[in-house]
Protein backbone atom coordinates (compact mmCIF):
# COMPACT_ATOMS: atom_id res chain seq x y z
CA UNK A 1 0.00 0.00 0.00
CA UNK A 2 2.74 2.40 0.99
CA UNK A 3 4.73 1.56 -2.09
CA UNK A 4 1.86 2.34 -4.43
CA UNK A 5 1.13 5.70 -2.81
CA UNK A 6 4.74 6.75 -3.39
CA UNK A 7 4.72 5.78 -7.04
CA UNK A 8 1.19 6.93 -7.74
CA UNK A 9 0.69 10.64 -8.38
CA UNK A 10 -3.05 10.56 -9.03
CA UNK A 11 -5.54 7.83 -8.40
CA UNK A 12 -9.15 8.24 -9.52
CA UNK A 13 -11.55 5.55 -8.45
CA UNK A 14 -15.16 5.29 -9.61
CA UNK A 15 -15.55 9.02 -10.21
CA UNK A 16 -19.04 10.25 -11.05
CA UNK A 17 -20.12 13.83 -11.46
CA UNK A 18 -23.44 15.45 -12.21
CA UNK A 19 -24.34 19.02 -13.14
CA UNK A 20 -27.88 19.00 -11.82
CA UNK A 21 -29.48 16.12 -13.69
CA UNK A 22 -26.75 16.03 -16.35
CA UNK A 23 -24.34 13.13 -15.84
CA UNK A 24 -21.04 14.78 -16.83
CA UNK A 25 -18.55 12.10 -15.73
CA UNK A 26 -19.39 8.39 -15.66
CA UNK A 27 -17.33 5.88 -13.71
CA UNK A 28 -13.91 7.34 -14.38
CA UNK A 29 -11.02 5.16 -13.23
CA UNK A 30 -7.51 6.42 -13.83
CA UNK A 31 -4.15 5.93 -12.21
CA UNK A 32 -1.26 8.20 -13.08
CA UNK A 33 2.20 7.14 -12.02
CA UNK A 34 4.77 9.67 -10.87
CA UNK A 35 6.57 11.13 -13.86
CA UNK A 36 3.96 9.86 -16.28
CA UNK A 37 2.66 12.08 -19.10
CA UNK A 38 -0.93 11.61 -20.16
CA UNK A 39 -2.75 13.22 -23.04
CA UNK A 40 -6.54 13.42 -22.96
CA UNK A 41 -8.57 14.06 -26.07
CA UNK A 42 -12.16 13.77 -27.14
CA UNK A 43 -15.00 15.74 -28.69
CA UNK A 44 -16.30 19.00 -27.23
CA UNK A 45 -18.50 18.44 -24.20
CA UNK A 46 -17.09 14.98 -23.49
CA UNK A 47 -16.00 15.98 -19.97
CA UNK A 48 -12.23 16.44 -20.41
CA UNK A 49 -12.13 19.78 -18.62
CA UNK A 50 -14.53 18.56 -15.97
CA UNK A 51 -12.29 15.59 -15.23
CA UNK A 52 -9.06 17.49 -14.78
CA UNK A 53 -10.83 20.26 -12.86
CA UNK A 54 -12.03 17.61 -10.41
CA UNK A 55 -8.40 16.66 -9.75
CA UNK A 56 -7.63 20.02 -8.14
CA UNK A 57 -11.16 20.44 -6.79
CA UNK A 58 -12.10 23.37 -9.01
CA UNK A 59 -15.20 21.21 -9.52
CA UNK A 60 -16.69 19.16 -6.72
CA UNK A 61 -17.55 15.54 -7.51
CA UNK A 62 -20.41 13.54 -6.06
CA UNK A 63 -19.21 9.93 -6.20
CA UNK A 64 -15.88 8.16 -6.13
CA UNK A 65 -12.52 8.93 -4.64
CA UNK A 66 -9.68 11.08 -5.96
CA UNK A 67 -6.27 10.68 -4.35
CA UNK A 68 -3.64 13.25 -5.25
CA UNK A 69 -0.12 12.76 -4.00
CA UNK A 70 -1.34 10.37 -1.32
CA UNK A 71 -4.01 12.77 -0.05
CA UNK A 72 -7.67 11.94 -0.53
CA UNK A 73 -9.67 14.94 -1.74
CA UNK A 74 -12.27 15.83 0.84
CA UNK A 75 -14.49 18.87 1.21
CA UNK A 76 -12.16 20.17 3.94
CA UNK A 77 -10.95 23.60 2.80
CA UNK A 78 -7.42 23.24 4.22
CA UNK A 79 -7.03 19.97 2.40
CA UNK A 80 -8.19 21.53 -0.87
CA UNK A 81 -5.83 24.52 -0.64
CA UNK A 82 -2.92 22.18 0.13
CA UNK A 83 -3.66 19.99 -2.88
CA UNK A 84 -4.06 23.00 -5.14
CA UNK A 85 -0.69 24.36 -4.11
CA UNK A 86 0.89 21.00 -5.06
CA UNK A 87 -0.92 20.75 -8.40
CA UNK A 88 -0.21 23.37 -11.06
CA UNK A 89 -2.83 24.17 -13.66
CA UNK A 90 -2.75 25.99 -16.98
CA UNK A 91 -5.97 27.17 -18.57
CA UNK A 92 -7.09 27.71 -22.12
CA UNK A 93 -7.37 31.47 -21.49
CA UNK A 94 -4.22 31.75 -19.33
CA UNK A 95 -6.05 33.47 -16.43
CA UNK A 96 -3.11 35.72 -15.64
CA UNK A 97 -3.82 38.54 -13.20
CA UNK A 98 -4.02 41.67 -15.38
CA UNK A 99 -3.41 44.15 -12.55
CA UNK A 100 -0.07 42.60 -11.58
CA UNK A 101 3.20 42.55 -13.50
CA UNK A 102 4.51 39.29 -14.89
CA UNK A 103 6.94 39.03 -11.98
CA UNK A 104 4.19 39.76 -9.44
CA UNK A 105 1.98 37.15 -11.10
CA UNK A 106 4.73 34.63 -10.50
CA UNK A 107 5.61 35.61 -6.93
CA UNK A 108 2.10 36.15 -5.54
CA UNK A 109 1.30 32.57 -4.57
CA UNK A 110 4.81 31.67 -3.31
CA UNK A 111 4.73 34.76 -1.05
CA UNK A 112 1.16 34.39 0.23
CA UNK A 113 0.67 30.64 0.21
CA UNK A 114 4.19 29.31 0.78
CA UNK A 115 5.24 32.34 2.90
CA UNK A 116 8.54 32.60 1.03
CA UNK A 117 10.50 35.89 1.48
CA UNK A 118 10.02 38.27 -1.43
CA UNK A 119 13.66 38.26 -2.55
CA UNK A 120 13.71 34.49 -2.73
CA UNK A 121 10.35 34.40 -4.55
CA UNK A 122 11.68 36.97 -7.04
CA UNK A 123 14.75 34.84 -7.70
CA UNK A 124 12.67 31.70 -8.22
CA UNK A 125 10.31 33.58 -10.52
CA UNK A 126 13.19 34.91 -12.63
CA UNK A 127 14.61 31.39 -12.84
CA UNK A 128 11.37 30.02 -14.27
CA UNK A 129 10.79 33.05 -16.50
CA UNK A 130 14.21 32.32 -17.98
CA UNK A 131 13.17 28.73 -18.40
CA UNK A 132 10.13 29.75 -20.45
CA UNK A 133 12.40 32.24 -22.25
CA UNK A 134 10.79 35.56 -21.30
CA UNK A 135 12.87 37.04 -18.44
CA UNK A 136 12.97 40.38 -20.28
CA UNK A 137 9.18 40.78 -19.94
CA UNK A 138 9.21 40.48 -16.14
CA UNK A 139 8.12 44.06 -15.46
CA UNK A 140 5.43 44.27 -18.10
CA UNK A 141 1.74 43.61 -17.58
CA UNK A 142 -0.04 40.58 -19.07
CA UNK A 143 -2.04 42.83 -21.41
CA UNK A 144 1.20 43.91 -23.08
CA UNK A 145 2.25 40.37 -24.03
CA UNK A 146 1.27 38.13 -26.94
CA UNK A 147 -0.94 35.11 -26.30
CA UNK A 148 1.94 32.67 -26.56
CA UNK A 149 4.01 34.71 -24.13
CA UNK A 150 1.08 34.92 -21.72
CA UNK A 151 0.63 31.16 -21.74
CA UNK A 152 4.33 30.67 -21.05
CA UNK A 153 4.04 33.10 -18.13
CA UNK A 154 1.08 31.04 -16.88
CA UNK A 155 3.26 27.92 -17.00
CA UNK A 156 6.09 29.73 -15.16
CA UNK A 157 3.60 31.02 -12.59
CA UNK A 158 2.48 27.46 -11.84
CA UNK A 159 6.07 26.20 -11.71
CA UNK A 160 6.98 28.84 -9.10
CA UNK A 161 4.86 26.88 -6.63
CA UNK A 162 7.14 23.89 -7.31
CA UNK A 163 4.17 21.63 -8.09
CA UNK A 164 4.59 17.87 -8.29
CA UNK A 165 1.84 17.55 -10.88
CA UNK A 166 0.83 19.81 -13.77
CA UNK A 167 -2.59 19.90 -15.40
CA UNK A 168 -3.11 21.53 -18.79
CA UNK A 169 -6.56 22.29 -20.18
CA UNK A 170 -6.21 22.96 -23.91
CA UNK A 171 -3.28 25.34 -23.36
CA UNK A 172 -2.82 26.06 -27.07
CA UNK A 173 -6.36 26.14 -28.43
CA UNK A 174 -6.78 29.90 -27.88
CA UNK A 175 -3.50 30.69 -29.64
CA UNK A 176 -2.65 31.70 -33.17
CA UNK A 177 -0.85 28.92 -35.05
CA UNK A 178 2.55 30.64 -34.96
CA UNK A 179 2.45 30.82 -31.17
CA UNK A 180 1.44 27.22 -30.56
CA UNK A 181 4.94 25.90 -31.10
CA UNK A 182 6.60 28.09 -28.46
CA UNK A 183 4.11 26.89 -25.84
CA UNK A 184 4.43 23.24 -26.87
CA UNK A 185 8.23 23.54 -26.75
CA UNK A 186 7.94 24.76 -23.17
CA UNK A 187 5.71 21.81 -22.32
CA UNK A 188 8.09 19.35 -23.98
CA UNK A 189 10.95 20.77 -21.91
CA UNK A 190 8.82 20.32 -18.80
CA UNK A 191 8.09 16.73 -19.72
CA UNK A 192 11.80 16.09 -20.25
CA UNK A 193 12.43 17.33 -16.69
CA UNK A 194 10.24 14.48 -15.49
CA UNK A 195 7.12 16.41 -14.48
CA UNK A 196 3.93 14.41 -14.00
CA UNK A 197 1.51 15.88 -16.53
CA UNK A 198 -2.06 15.49 -17.65
CA UNK A 199 -2.72 17.47 -20.82
CA UNK A 200 -6.05 17.96 -22.49
CA UNK A 201 -4.96 18.75 -26.03
CA UNK A 202 -5.62 17.95 -29.64
CA UNK A 203 -2.00 18.57 -30.63
CA UNK A 204 -1.22 15.11 -31.93
CA UNK A 205 2.42 15.85 -32.67
CA UNK A 206 2.93 16.81 -29.05
CA UNK A 207 1.04 13.72 -27.89
CA UNK A 208 3.25 11.40 -29.94
CA UNK A 209 6.39 13.15 -28.80
CA UNK A 210 5.91 13.19 -25.05
CA UNK A 211 2.87 11.18 -23.97
CA UNK A 212 3.23 7.83 -22.21
CA UNK A 213 -0.46 7.20 -22.60
CA UNK A 214 -3.30 8.71 -24.59
CA UNK A 215 -6.88 8.71 -23.35
CA UNK A 216 -10.00 9.23 -25.39
CA UNK A 217 -13.14 10.48 -23.70
CA UNK A 218 -16.67 10.58 -25.01
CA UNK A 219 -19.91 11.44 -23.23
CA UNK A 220 -18.29 11.55 -19.82
CA UNK A 221 -16.56 8.19 -20.13
CA UNK A 222 -13.02 7.06 -20.80
CA UNK A 223 -13.59 5.11 -24.00
CA UNK A 224 -10.07 4.19 -24.96
CA UNK A 225 -6.70 4.20 -23.28
CA UNK A 226 -3.49 3.24 -25.03
CA UNK A 227 0.10 4.11 -25.84
CA UNK A 228 0.24 6.99 -28.35
CA UNK A 229 1.60 4.72 -31.10
CA UNK A 230 -1.28 2.25 -30.91
CA UNK A 231 -3.77 5.00 -30.13
CA UNK A 232 -3.04 6.96 -33.28
CA UNK A 233 -2.04 4.15 -35.67
CA UNK A 234 -4.58 1.60 -34.71
CA UNK A 235 -7.44 2.82 -32.51
CA UNK A 236 -9.73 0.04 -31.31
CA UNK A 237 -12.86 2.01 -30.66
CA UNK A 238 -15.15 3.21 -33.49
CA UNK A 239 -15.71 6.58 -31.85
CA UNK A 240 -11.98 7.11 -31.43
CA UNK A 241 -11.44 6.28 -35.11
CA UNK A 242 -14.11 8.73 -36.18
CA UNK A 243 -12.77 11.47 -33.92
CA UNK A 244 -9.16 10.98 -35.03
CA UNK A 245 -10.09 10.96 -38.68
CA UNK A 246 -11.93 14.23 -38.13
CA UNK A 247 -9.12 16.06 -36.38
CA UNK A 248 -6.34 14.59 -38.49
CA UNK A 249 -8.35 15.08 -41.66
CA UNK A 250 -7.81 18.85 -41.74
CA UNK B 1 6.47 55.20 -15.46
CA UNK B 2 7.12 51.57 -14.76
CA UNK B 3 8.67 52.37 -11.42
CA UNK B 4 5.55 54.27 -10.44
CA UNK B 5 3.32 51.39 -11.36
CA UNK B 6 5.37 48.69 -9.79
CA UNK B 7 3.72 48.79 -6.39
CA UNK B 8 0.16 48.49 -7.55
CA UNK B 9 -2.45 46.22 -6.07
CA UNK B 10 -1.81 47.25 -2.52
CA UNK B 11 -2.02 51.08 -2.77
CA UNK B 12 -5.81 51.18 -3.12
CA UNK B 13 -6.08 49.48 0.23
CA UNK B 14 -3.30 51.47 1.78
CA UNK B 15 -4.88 54.70 0.63
CA UNK B 16 -8.26 53.72 1.99
CA UNK B 17 -6.65 52.76 5.27
CA UNK B 18 -4.76 56.03 5.66
CA UNK B 19 -7.82 58.15 4.93
CA UNK B 20 -9.75 55.98 7.35
CA UNK B 21 -7.23 56.63 10.10
CA UNK B 22 -7.20 60.36 9.47
CA UNK B 23 -10.94 60.71 9.50
CA UNK B 24 -11.32 58.52 12.58
CA UNK B 25 -8.87 60.80 14.28
CA UNK B 26 -10.78 63.85 13.01
CA UNK B 27 -14.03 62.49 14.37
CA UNK B 28 -12.46 61.79 17.73
CA UNK B 29 -11.11 65.33 17.91
CA UNK B 30 -14.52 66.78 17.12
CA UNK B 31 -16.14 64.49 19.63
CA UNK B 32 -13.76 65.55 22.35
CA UNK B 33 -13.37 69.14 21.37
CA UNK B 34 -14.84 70.30 24.64
CA UNK B 35 -12.23 68.40 26.62
CA UNK B 36 -9.48 70.42 24.98
CA UNK B 37 -9.94 73.08 27.61
CA UNK B 38 -6.76 74.80 26.62
CA UNK B 39 -8.26 75.77 23.27
CA UNK B 40 -10.17 78.45 25.14
CA UNK B 41 -6.89 80.06 26.02
CA UNK B 42 -6.46 80.78 22.32
CA UNK B 43 -9.80 82.50 22.14
CA UNK B 44 -11.68 79.43 20.86
CA UNK B 45 -14.98 78.76 22.54
CA UNK B 46 -16.39 75.27 22.89
CA UNK B 47 -19.40 74.85 20.60
CA UNK B 48 -22.25 72.38 20.78
CA UNK B 49 -23.01 70.25 17.78
CA UNK B 50 -26.10 72.32 17.07
CA UNK B 51 -23.90 75.37 16.64
CA UNK B 52 -21.20 73.59 14.71
CA UNK B 53 -21.68 74.49 11.08
CA UNK B 54 -20.77 75.84 7.69
CA UNK B 55 -18.45 74.09 5.29
CA UNK B 56 -16.64 72.51 8.20
CA UNK B 57 -19.82 70.53 8.88
CA UNK B 58 -20.17 69.58 5.21
CA UNK B 59 -16.56 68.45 5.04
CA UNK B 60 -16.80 66.51 8.26
CA UNK B 61 -19.96 64.66 7.26
CA UNK B 62 -18.85 64.25 3.65
CA UNK B 63 -15.32 63.07 4.38
CA UNK B 64 -16.36 60.67 7.14
CA UNK B 65 -19.22 59.22 5.13
CA UNK B 66 -16.99 58.83 2.08
CA UNK B 67 -14.18 57.06 3.93
CA UNK B 68 -16.31 54.77 6.06
CA UNK B 69 -18.79 53.90 3.33
CA UNK B 70 -16.12 52.41 1.05
CA UNK B 71 -14.97 49.59 3.39
CA UNK B 72 -18.55 49.04 4.53
CA UNK B 73 -19.72 48.94 0.91
CA UNK B 74 -17.01 46.39 0.06
CA UNK B 75 -18.08 44.23 3.00
CA UNK B 76 -21.74 44.45 1.95
CA UNK B 77 -20.92 43.60 -1.65
CA UNK B 78 -18.90 40.55 -0.58
CA UNK B 79 -21.73 39.63 1.78
CA UNK B 80 -24.30 39.84 -0.95
CA UNK B 81 -22.25 37.64 -3.27
CA UNK B 82 -21.36 35.21 -0.47
CA UNK B 83 -22.36 31.56 -0.52
CA UNK B 84 -23.52 31.73 3.11
CA UNK B 85 -27.31 32.22 3.04
CA UNK B 86 -27.48 34.22 6.29
CA UNK B 87 -24.78 36.67 5.23
CA UNK B 88 -26.30 37.03 1.79
CA UNK B 89 -29.78 37.57 3.18
CA UNK B 90 -28.66 40.11 5.76
CA UNK B 91 -26.61 42.11 3.24
CA UNK B 92 -29.38 42.07 0.64
CA UNK B 93 -32.01 43.18 3.16
CA UNK B 94 -29.82 45.98 4.43
CA UNK B 95 -28.92 47.25 0.95
CA UNK B 96 -32.47 47.12 -0.35
CA UNK B 97 -33.86 48.81 2.76
CA UNK B 98 -31.39 51.68 2.67
CA UNK B 99 -31.77 52.19 -1.07
CA UNK B 100 -35.54 52.15 -0.75
CA UNK B 101 -35.61 54.96 1.78
CA UNK B 102 -34.86 58.63 1.02
CA UNK B 103 -31.86 60.13 2.78
CA UNK B 104 -34.10 62.71 4.45
CA UNK B 105 -36.03 59.94 6.15
CA UNK B 106 -32.79 58.50 7.47
CA UNK B 107 -31.80 61.94 8.73
CA UNK B 108 -35.09 62.30 10.57
CA UNK B 109 -34.55 58.89 12.05
CA UNK B 110 -31.15 60.12 13.19
CA UNK B 111 -32.48 63.29 14.74
CA UNK B 112 -35.67 62.05 16.38
CA UNK B 113 -36.45 58.36 16.16
CA UNK B 114 -33.06 57.19 17.32
CA UNK B 115 -33.58 58.76 20.74
CA UNK B 116 -36.50 56.45 21.33
CA UNK B 117 -34.41 53.35 20.78
CA UNK B 118 -31.28 54.47 22.58
CA UNK B 119 -31.12 53.80 26.32
CA UNK B 120 -32.53 56.75 28.27
CA UNK B 121 -30.00 59.31 29.32
CA UNK B 122 -27.52 58.41 26.62
CA UNK B 123 -26.16 61.48 24.91
CA UNK B 124 -25.30 60.41 21.40
CA UNK B 125 -24.00 63.36 19.47
CA UNK B 126 -26.29 64.55 16.68
CA UNK B 127 -23.42 65.11 14.22
CA UNK B 128 -22.18 61.60 14.94
CA UNK B 129 -25.67 60.22 14.32
CA UNK B 130 -25.91 62.05 11.02
CA UNK B 131 -22.47 60.82 9.97
CA UNK B 132 -23.52 57.25 10.68
CA UNK B 133 -26.74 57.61 8.69
CA UNK B 134 -25.06 59.23 5.70
CA UNK B 135 -22.37 56.52 5.83
CA UNK B 136 -24.96 53.76 5.81
CA UNK B 137 -26.80 55.51 2.99
CA UNK B 138 -23.67 55.82 0.84
CA UNK B 139 -22.46 52.30 1.64
CA UNK B 140 -25.61 50.71 0.19
CA UNK B 141 -25.03 52.44 -3.14
CA UNK B 142 -21.31 51.69 -3.11
CA UNK B 143 -22.07 48.04 -2.35
CA UNK B 144 -24.22 47.74 -5.45
CA UNK B 145 -21.60 49.42 -7.63
CA UNK B 146 -18.93 47.05 -6.32
CA UNK B 147 -21.21 44.03 -6.68
CA UNK B 148 -21.64 44.89 -10.34
CA UNK B 149 -17.88 45.23 -10.72
CA UNK B 150 -17.27 41.92 -8.92
CA UNK B 151 -19.37 40.09 -11.48
CA UNK B 152 -17.49 41.87 -14.27
CA UNK B 153 -14.22 40.23 -13.17
CA UNK B 154 -13.96 37.02 -15.24
CA UNK B 155 -14.48 33.76 -13.30
CA UNK B 156 -11.11 32.63 -14.65
CA UNK B 157 -9.46 35.04 -12.23
CA UNK B 158 -10.84 33.30 -9.16
CA UNK B 159 -10.03 29.92 -10.73
CA UNK B 160 -6.48 30.98 -11.52
CA UNK B 161 -6.04 32.13 -7.93
CA UNK B 162 -7.63 28.96 -6.55
CA UNK B 163 -5.43 26.76 -8.74
CA UNK B 164 -2.39 28.37 -7.06
CA UNK B 165 -3.69 27.53 -3.60
CA UNK B 166 -4.82 31.02 -2.54
CA UNK B 167 -7.72 30.89 -0.07
CA UNK B 168 -10.98 32.86 -0.28
CA UNK B 169 -9.76 35.99 1.51
CA UNK B 170 -6.43 36.09 -0.31
CA UNK B 171 -8.25 35.69 -3.61
CA UNK B 172 -10.68 38.49 -2.84
CA UNK B 173 -8.08 40.87 -1.45
CA UNK B 174 -5.25 40.30 -3.90
CA UNK B 175 -7.00 39.34 -7.13
CA UNK B 176 -10.71 40.13 -7.30
CA UNK B 177 -11.14 43.36 -5.32
CA UNK B 178 -8.26 45.31 -6.90
CA UNK B 179 -9.77 44.60 -10.32
CA UNK B 180 -13.34 45.23 -9.19
CA UNK B 181 -12.45 48.48 -7.42
CA UNK B 182 -10.67 49.69 -10.53
CA UNK B 183 -13.80 49.05 -12.60
CA UNK B 184 -15.97 50.79 -10.01
CA UNK B 185 -13.93 53.98 -9.66
CA UNK B 186 -16.25 56.14 -11.80
CA UNK B 187 -19.36 54.84 -10.04
CA UNK B 188 -17.87 55.17 -6.58
CA UNK B 189 -16.70 58.71 -7.20
CA UNK B 190 -20.13 59.67 -8.56
CA UNK B 191 -21.63 58.38 -5.33
CA UNK B 192 -19.07 60.31 -3.30
CA UNK B 193 -19.87 63.52 -5.15
CA UNK B 194 -23.60 62.97 -4.65
CA UNK B 195 -23.09 62.27 -0.95
CA UNK B 196 -20.99 65.37 -0.50
CA UNK B 197 -23.69 67.52 -2.07
CA UNK B 198 -26.39 65.71 -0.10
CA UNK B 199 -24.77 66.83 3.14
CA UNK B 200 -26.69 70.06 2.60
CA UNK B 201 -29.86 68.15 3.46
CA UNK B 202 -28.89 68.24 7.12
CA UNK B 203 -30.22 71.79 7.29
CA UNK B 204 -33.66 70.17 7.31
CA UNK B 205 -33.02 68.67 10.73
CA UNK B 206 -31.69 71.97 11.99
CA UNK B 207 -27.95 71.57 11.54
CA UNK B 208 -26.12 74.57 10.17
CA UNK B 209 -24.69 73.36 6.91
CA UNK B 210 -23.64 76.07 4.38
CA UNK B 211 -27.21 76.46 3.11
CA UNK B 212 -28.63 76.52 6.62
CA UNK B 213 -26.13 79.21 7.45
CA UNK B 214 -27.06 81.11 4.32
CA UNK B 215 -30.65 81.29 5.51
CA UNK B 216 -29.50 82.62 8.87
CA UNK B 217 -27.35 85.23 7.19
CA UNK B 218 -30.20 86.38 4.97
CA UNK B 219 -32.39 86.71 8.01
CA UNK B 220 -29.93 89.21 9.47
CA UNK B 221 -31.03 92.77 8.62
CA UNK B 222 -27.42 93.89 8.21
CA UNK B 223 -27.15 91.60 5.22
CA UNK B 224 -30.38 92.41 3.39
CA UNK B 225 -30.12 92.40 -0.36
CA UNK B 226 -27.11 90.11 -0.37
CA UNK B 227 -28.33 86.83 -1.81
CA UNK B 228 -26.45 86.06 -4.96
CA UNK B 229 -23.04 86.32 -3.28
CA UNK B 230 -23.88 83.88 -0.49
CA UNK B 231 -25.29 81.15 -2.70
CA UNK B 232 -22.76 81.84 -5.42
CA UNK B 233 -19.94 81.33 -2.94
CA UNK B 234 -21.45 78.09 -1.62
CA UNK B 235 -21.91 76.84 -5.19
CA UNK B 236 -18.33 77.74 -6.06
CA UNK B 237 -16.86 75.85 -3.10
CA UNK B 238 -19.03 72.81 -3.82
CA UNK B 239 -18.03 72.92 -7.46
CA UNK B 240 -14.33 73.12 -6.65
CA UNK B 241 -14.46 70.08 -4.40
CA UNK B 242 -16.69 67.99 -6.64
CA UNK B 243 -14.64 68.85 -9.69
CA UNK B 244 -11.45 67.95 -7.82
CA UNK B 245 -12.93 64.57 -6.90
CA UNK B 246 -13.88 63.83 -10.48
CA UNK B 247 -10.44 64.87 -11.74
CA UNK B 248 -8.83 62.65 -9.10
CA UNK B 249 -10.92 59.70 -10.24
CA UNK B 250 -9.83 60.21 -13.82
CA UNK B 251 -6.20 60.48 -12.75
CA UNK B 252 -6.54 57.30 -10.70
CA UNK B 253 -8.04 55.44 -13.65
CA UNK B 254 -5.10 56.46 -15.83
CA UNK B 255 -2.68 55.33 -13.11
CA UNK B 256 -4.27 51.91 -12.89
CA UNK B 257 -4.43 51.30 -16.61
CA UNK B 258 -2.32 48.23 -17.35
CA UNK B 259 -3.24 47.11 -20.85
CA UNK B 260 -1.80 48.29 -24.14
CA UNK B 261 -0.35 51.77 -24.07
N1 LIG C 1 -20.86 24.56 -14.79
C1 LIG C 1 -21.56 23.71 -15.54
N2 LIG C 1 -22.90 23.57 -15.38
C2 LIG C 1 -23.60 22.70 -16.12
N3 LIG C 1 -23.08 21.93 -17.07
C3 LIG C 1 -21.76 22.01 -17.30
C4 LIG C 1 -20.92 22.90 -16.54
N4 LIG C 1 -19.65 22.77 -16.97
C5 LIG C 1 -19.69 21.83 -17.95
N5 LIG C 1 -20.94 21.38 -18.14
C6 LIG C 1 -21.34 20.35 -19.10
O1 LIG C 1 -20.56 19.20 -18.87
C7 LIG C 1 -20.16 18.63 -20.10
C8 LIG C 1 -18.67 18.46 -20.12
O2 LIG C 1 -18.07 19.74 -20.17
P1 LIG C 1 -16.50 19.93 -20.30
O3 LIG C 1 -16.23 21.37 -20.20
O4 LIG C 1 -15.83 19.03 -19.34
O5 LIG C 1 -16.23 19.42 -21.77
P2 LIG C 1 -14.87 19.38 -22.56
O6 LIG C 1 -14.64 17.96 -22.92
O7 LIG C 1 -13.81 20.06 -21.81
O8 LIG C 1 -15.24 20.18 -23.85
P3 LIG C 1 -14.38 21.27 -24.68
O9 LIG C 1 -13.52 20.50 -25.64
O10 LIG C 1 -15.42 22.06 -25.41
O11 LIG C 1 -13.60 22.08 -23.70
C9 LIG C 1 -20.69 19.52 -21.21
O12 LIG C 1 -21.81 18.93 -21.78
C10 LIG C 1 -21.06 20.79 -20.52
O13 LIG C 1 -22.21 21.34 -21.11
MG1 LIG D 1 -12.72 21.93 -22.03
Amino acid sequence: MKKTSEETAIHIDGLNKWYGAYHALRDINLTVARGERIVVCGPSGSGKSTMIRCINALEAHQEGEITVDGTVLSSDLKNIDTIRSEVGMCFQHFNLFPHLTILENCTLAPIWVRKIPKAEADATAMHFLEKVKIPDQAHKYPGQLSGGQQQRVAIARSLCMKPRIMLFDEPTSALDPEMIKEVLDTMVALAEDGMTMICVTHEMGFARQVADRAIFMDQGQIVEENTPELFFENPENERTKLFLSQILGH
Amino acid sequence: MLAMKRTQGRPIFQRVFVVLLISTFGLLVVQNIQTFGSLQDYGLKPVTSREFGGFLLSFLIGASAITFSLPLGIALALGRTSKLPFLRGASTTFIEFIRGVPLITLLFIASTLLNIFLPPGSNFDIVMRVVIMVTLFASAYIAEIIRGALSAVPTGQAEGAASLGLNYWQTQRLIILPQALKISIPGIVSTFIAVFKDTTLVSIIGLLDPLGLANNIRADSAWTGIVWEIYGFAALIFFIFCFAMSQYSMWLERQLKTDHH
